[in-house]
């Protein structure tokens, strides 16, 4: 946070705050400036900026590592909706060069390969804000002790499929309903258990819910995948390789925004989801041996 | 909801077939661009006039403000703003997200302390027309204007979690 005579910039008011105006939007993984164009003229809400989407990822195996600069600020000057940008666990320098760049959101990432297996950045050093994956409540809770203003459950990047996407939403969702049941005195053995800052544990136990916005990503291919994430009781979706390894990304890209605003109605869902051509080809989870599986990088 | 605090029911709405009930409409904050290609594509653009001329309030803030506007600044190629008020909003006039910020404004018409403004990639008010009243400036930019029953803000009031400008909005506004 900096403070100018009266004007605060960075305040985790200000961090959490843009996070909010995402809500119920759609965010598009994005290579370069012209698939950041189509993104926006579908109505994506801001673009993940990225070297390769997940699937690519998978497929070329080795490091994966924060965009170029130049394709990060070719895709910052390509669109007016907010870039965010991804840069490796615990690999501060490389947020700081995505600050250095101006993006509006750094996505630390399990899709990249982690930089270090002990530390997560402290995000708090920072002024752009930050959004970080969980699997679980003890681990969201933990990103949001570091500094992070904004969560995404995991998934399984890069598969277009959704399961473990639906668990982990699904595990955030009952560790809130288990908190929200315990006394008071209660809360110091929950927080032990869950490995996380008991005030944050407090919070969500007292408020029945996460005190940010919290996407659901990894996994998610069509409309009707969307829509399901939303009913699960997510803020809104990060889709990845879905919209841009699929046969015609734009018509699917407008489809899965219409299905994320109106997710509760089905003849909408229906209407958009259809001759959309090729989704992307899935992946089964069982057939990801478990030391290339992303999501379970951080900790 | 900062307005069932203050005994006023409110339902997102979707579908341009809500509209027929309500009193006031806020649209909120969010991208433009986002916001504008949906209302396109479910046809609010007339309804949003149309129950607008028959009397309903309408309050726009930050993205909301640009889209209430007669002309937008720094706008995307297709961009068209609903036309309601006779405004030119800046679309992220002061930046990116790092220059997003926090300041004290004195905003005319609420009582008490200032009113902290909330600005995320925010535009700024350009131009009013003469019938329009400045309700708020920050560094010699308009960031708040009423006409009648149309308000817009730059900022975000729904995040600081002071209902004054709700109450506003229902009192002075809604009410005009």
């Amino acid at each position: 946070m900096t403070t100018n005579g009266s004007t605060s910039t960075g305040t985790l008011r200000v961090k959490t705050g843009l996070a909010e105006m995402l809500k119920g939007g759609v965010i598009m993984d994005v290579v370069n400036a012209e698939q950041a164009r189509i993104a926006e003229d579908a109505g994506a809400v801001a673009v993940m900026s990225l070297e390769r989407v997940p699937a690519d990822i998978r497929a070329a195996g080795g490091v994966a590592r924060m965009a170029d600069p130049t394709r990060v600020e070719e895709i910052v000057k390509a669109v007016s909706v907010p870039v965010m940008a991804k840069c490796r666990i615990g690999h501060m320098v490389e947020a700081q060069i995505l600050q250095s760049l101006g993006v509006d959101y750094i996505d630390e990432s399990e899709v990249l390969t982690p930089a270090d297996e002990e530390y997560h950045v402290n995000k708090w050093e920072f002024n752009v804000p930050f959004v970080c994956g969980a699997r679980d409540l003890g681990e969201a809770l933990r990103r949001l002790g570091e500094g992070a203003s904004m969560l995404r459950t995991k998934g399984e990047p890069g598969t277009g499929n959704v399961v473990e996407a639906v668990r982990h939403m699904r595990t955030v969702t009952d560790g809130i309903a288990w908190l929200k049941g315990l006394r008071p005195e209660q809360l110091f053995g929950a927080a032990k258990d869950l490995q996380a800052p008991y005030d944050l544990v407090k919070w969500v136990a007292e408020n029945g819910k996460l005190p940010v916005v919290n996407f659901s990503a990894g996994g998610i291919a069509t409309p009707a995948d969307a829509a399901l994430m939303m009913q699960l009781g997510c803020d809104g979706v990060f889709v990845g390789s879905g919209i841009f390894k699929s046969g015609d990304p734009s018509k699917r890209a407008k489809a899965i925004v219409e299905a994320t605003t109106h997710f509760n109605d089905a003849d909408i869902i229906a209407r958009v989801s259809r001759d959309l051509g090729e989704a992307m080809v899935g992946i089964n989870i069982s057939e990801i041996p478990e030391q290339e599986r992303m999501q379970e990088r951080g900790w | 909801m900062t307005f069932e605090a203050l005994g006023v029911s409110s339902v997102a709405v979707r579908l341009p077939e809500q509209l027929g009930d309500l009193s006031g409409l806020v649209i909120p904050g969010g991208e433009s661009t986002a916001i504008g290609k949906l209302m396109r594509t479910y046809e609010f653009y007339d309804a949003i006039r149309q129950q607008h001329g028959a009397g309903m309030a309408v309050w726009g803030t930050c993205a909301g403000a640009i889209l209430m506007a007669s002309v937008v600044l720094d706008a995307v190629d297709d961009q068209e703003p609903l036309g309601l008020m006779d405004i030119d909003v800046r679309r992220n006039a002061y930046g990116r997200q790092l220059d997003s910020f926090e300041a004290e404004l004195d905003v005319h018409g609420l009582e008490g302390e200032t009113f902290r403004g909330v600005f995320i990639r925010a535009p700024w008010i350009e131009r009013i027309g003469s019938e329009v009243d400045v309700l708020a400036e920050h560094d010699g930019h308009i960031v708040a204007a009423q006409h009648g029953d149309l308000l817009a803000t730059t900022f975000h009031p729904e995040l600081t979690g002071d209902p004054r400008m709700h109450r506003f909005f229902l009192d002075k506004v809604v009410g005009s």
